[in-house]
């Protein structure tokens, strides 16, 4: 399908892919930058938001709210969970983490199928959202659209929390050298706590966004757990900044590989991410220094 | 203990034993418990006679509870459970598949144990090799995908063990990977088209610009393949082929070349929660207003998870839809009895698999004995069996069953008289004729031993 159109389209739509994959990315590597945790069950947490936003929509039919409920819904559940689990692994060696996290997975996702089953459940889009907007010839699903508007203002949230206040001043520094932030009298584990938090919320946000597009299962959350680690490890593992790079690099890949070979643009991916790997083990926008 | 030891015995020197006709001798150190002699041809193979000693049998079903196909695996599951319990208290359903049957298969009570695929062929022939070796699993069942069918397939036949995959539609599960061991009920790829070809030409016309939405894997490819074949005399030509992995969270790289490709129908192979991640996509990309949808092998559940609005004239083949007991008491029994118990009709996962296991207690109880050779020689012989698709057939050269194929067409929702009527059978095609020749995709069935 080689068209200056379909070309333009794809482009476009690697955007629009690129900009979900970088909000829950960022979520991810903020986790692991700050706590030097990888939370393998943040697929999970993408899906619990959908979930979440699914039951509120029930109640209320306010998509809307439905936005809040999911996100505030993960926000819960990430920072329960890191105090009531997670915290206890930060000095244990990372296969621990890995485990604990991985195990927590499966049990969110087991939970969600005994309580809703395993056939896939709808979100529509709103109102307001549903429908196709024509741009020239090129046309795209108007919920789409609004996805990528939603998505650049919640990781533009993102960056004014990060960047712009004193708790993500902190949560730099502790990024660079958590005992010096512990030294400076600053409770680092309240610290962590919000950020597991927040990261997790990053994930659930985009899983209620993404609900209108994809079927709603507790597996949801399986595939794009791999995408996003893709992601982090093209962009730099623990760079907000790289997972947003990696992000667009990863849509851009996955649908303009389409265009030539559709069944080959999940592997262009692994071969960038390893491309990267070899030439740039950091990532893109990582930092080697960093123990 | 010892008995064990002198089993497993058996077990290991059963070619000896086999090629110096020493049959016998073997039948005497291990048939103490077995209900009735054992001949020379009857010597140990696969769990038999190990597994048949006591007063209880063992099956083992893998089917995927979790993942892209839960849906359908969970259904397979309910309906295998329905005629585990049937059968086991000599219901007067599973009696009119399997007439010979009076409780259990021979008289043995039949116990069964369930394990999640997640339609991966590597954790499923775990998960049977479990069931064979430790339970010593005189059967075997279950599939949604077709990548674990044949994986499968070839587990049974190297352990001889039978094994019936339930939900398939590759036409390699009985074409290139079909093993001595393996019998299929289902329709599939090439019956499928067969079926439904003609429908799809009488309904749209000839010359027909087709894009395909297909995974990649051996049932996506298989699908395709035969729907261009059958399609083609007609003038349809394929546009473009999506081929897309299984599980893919979103289509819309796929969905917008097919948007710009021109086609004038879309046909979607996809299966599981890829339908109907798919279908909706479709939808909000626009495609769905200047295409027309066409499903090959409708997925259980689809149309109660994308809605009849969506799926309002969209033409499918399935294995069973549960208005067939409109016509058919049988079929009608079937669907009361499992809506009794689950609350729900049943979707064709369910049906095959219930159906499957009466075929199987038939083929047992017609070869009055586990073992695998007079099994297979029962499901071989070519008997005529009544079900509630109508009479059906096991042709002995692929193990396919010869059974109708139910081409079906979304109503429209205001059409629908329940909340579940959501198709019109259009055609229920009797199989004989869909078939391919049974060795035109290269079935050769393996030996016994």
């Amino acid at each position: 399908m080689l068209s200056w159109p379909n070309f333009i389209s794809q482009l476009f739509n690697g955007l629009a892919l690129g900009a979900l994959l970088a909000l829950i990315s960022s979520g991810l590597t903020v986790i692991y930058g700050t706590l030097g945790v990888l939370n393998l069950a943040h697929g999970a947490m993408f899906m619990m938001g959908g979930y979440g936003g699914f039951v509120t929509y029930q109640y209320t039919h306010s998509f809307a709210l439905a936005l809040v409920g999911g996100t505030l819904c993960v926000l819960v559940i990430g920072v329960v969970t890191e105090q009531v689990l997670i915290r206890h692994f930060y000095r244990r060696p990372p296969e621990d983490q890995l485990l604990v996290t991985f195990g927590l997975g499966i049990v969110f996702v087991e939970l969600v199928r005994l309580g809703f089953g395993s056939l896939s459940l709808q979100v529509s889009p709103p109102e307001w959202a549903s429908g196709i907007t024509r741009m020239g010839f090129l046309i795209y699903p108007t919920y789409r659209l609004y996805v990528m508007g939603i998505i650049a203002v919640a990781l533009a949230v993102l960056y004014l929390i990060l960047y712009r206040t004193r708790i993500g001043m902190i949560v730099r520094a502790g990024i660079e050298d958590s005992g010096m932030v512990d030294m400076l009298g600053i409770n680092v584990f309240r610290v962590f706590m919000l950020v597991f938090g927040i990261g997790a919320a990053a994930a659930g946000f985009a899983g209620i966004v993404d609900a209108p597009v994809l079927p709603l299962t507790p597996d949801m959350g399986d595939q794009i757990l791999v995408e996003t680690f893709v992601v982090v490890v093209i962009g730099g593992v623990g760079s907000f900044p790289g997972a947003i790079l990696g992000g667009l690099i990863a849509g851009e890949i996955l649908s303009i590989t389409s265009m030539f070979n559709p069944s080959y643009s999940q592997v262009m991916l692994f071969v960038v991410m390893t491309l990267v790997l070899l030439l740039r083990p950091q990532g893109l926008l990582g930092q080697s220094s960093r123990t | 203990m010892s008995k064990t030891n002198v089993l497993d015995t058996a077990v290991v020197q059963r070619r000896d034993l086999m090629r110096g006709g020493l049959g016998i001798a073997g039948a005497l150190a291990t048939g103490a418990a077995l209900s009735r002699p054992v001949f020379a041809d009857e010597a140990p193979l696969g769990n038999y006679p190990a597994g048949t000693t006591g007063s209880s049998i063992f099956v083992g079903l893998c089917t995927p509870l979790t993942g892209t196909y839960a849906a359908a695996g969970v259904d397979e599951r309910k309906g295998f459970e329905l005629a585990m319990a049937h059968l086991n208290s000599g219901h007067e359903l599973i009696r009119k598949i399997s007439p010979l049957t009076k409780t259990g298969v021979l008289g043995k009570k039949v116990e069964f144990d369930v394990a999640d695929s997640e339609a991966k062929p590597n954790v499923a022939v775990q998960a049977q090799s479990r069931f064979i070796s430790e339970k010593k699993a005189i059967m075997i069942a279950g599939s949604v995908s077709s990548a674990v069918a044949v994986a499968s397939n070839k587990l049974a036949q190297r352990e001889h063990v039978i094994y019936l995959p339930l939900v398939s539609g590759s036409n390699d599960t009985t074409g290139k990977d079909c093993v001595r061991y393996g019998f299929r009920a289902c329709h599939y790829a090439y019956t499928a088209a067969a079926a439904i070809a003609p429908e799809l030409i009488k309904a749209f016309g000839k010359n027909k610009k087709v894009a395909y939405l297909t995974p990649d894997y051996t049932y996506g490819h298989s699908v395709t393949g035969s729907m261009q074949e059958f399609l083609k005399p007609a003038g349809w030509t394929t546009i473009t082929d999506q081929v897309c992995p299984l599980g893919a969270p979103d289509y819309s790289s796929f969905l917008l070349n097919i948007a710009n490709s021109g086609a004038e129908v879309l046909i979607n192979v996809n299966f599981g929660n890829d339908a109907v991640g798919s279908i909706k996509q479709a939808k909000q990309f626009g495609i769905l207003d200047k295409m027309a949808l066409v499903m090959p092998y409708l997925s259980p559940f689809l149309s109660k998870e994308v809605g009849a609005d969506l799926m309002q004239g969209v033409y499918g083949t399935t294995e069973f839809w549960w208005t067939l007991g409109d016509t058919n008491p049988m079929a009608k029994m079937f669907v009361d009895t499992f809506n009794a118990k689950y609350g729900y009709k049943p979707e064709w996962a369910a049906h095959v698999a219930y159906m499957q296991v009466g075929l199987w207690a038939d083929a047992v109880e017609h070869a009055k004995t586990f073992y695998p050779g007079d099994v297979i020689a029962s499901y071989e012989s070519g008997r005529t069996i009544q079900t509630d698709l109508g009479p059906v057939k096991w042709r002995a050269a692929d193990h396919q069953l010869i059974r109708p194929v139910v081409v079906t067409r979304g109503k429209k929702p205001s059409a629908m008289k329940t909340p579940d009527d959501y198709f019109d059978i259009v055609a229920l095609v009797p199989g004989e004729g869909l078939m391919q020749a049974p060795d035109a995709f290269g079935c050769k069935l393996g030996s016994v031993t």
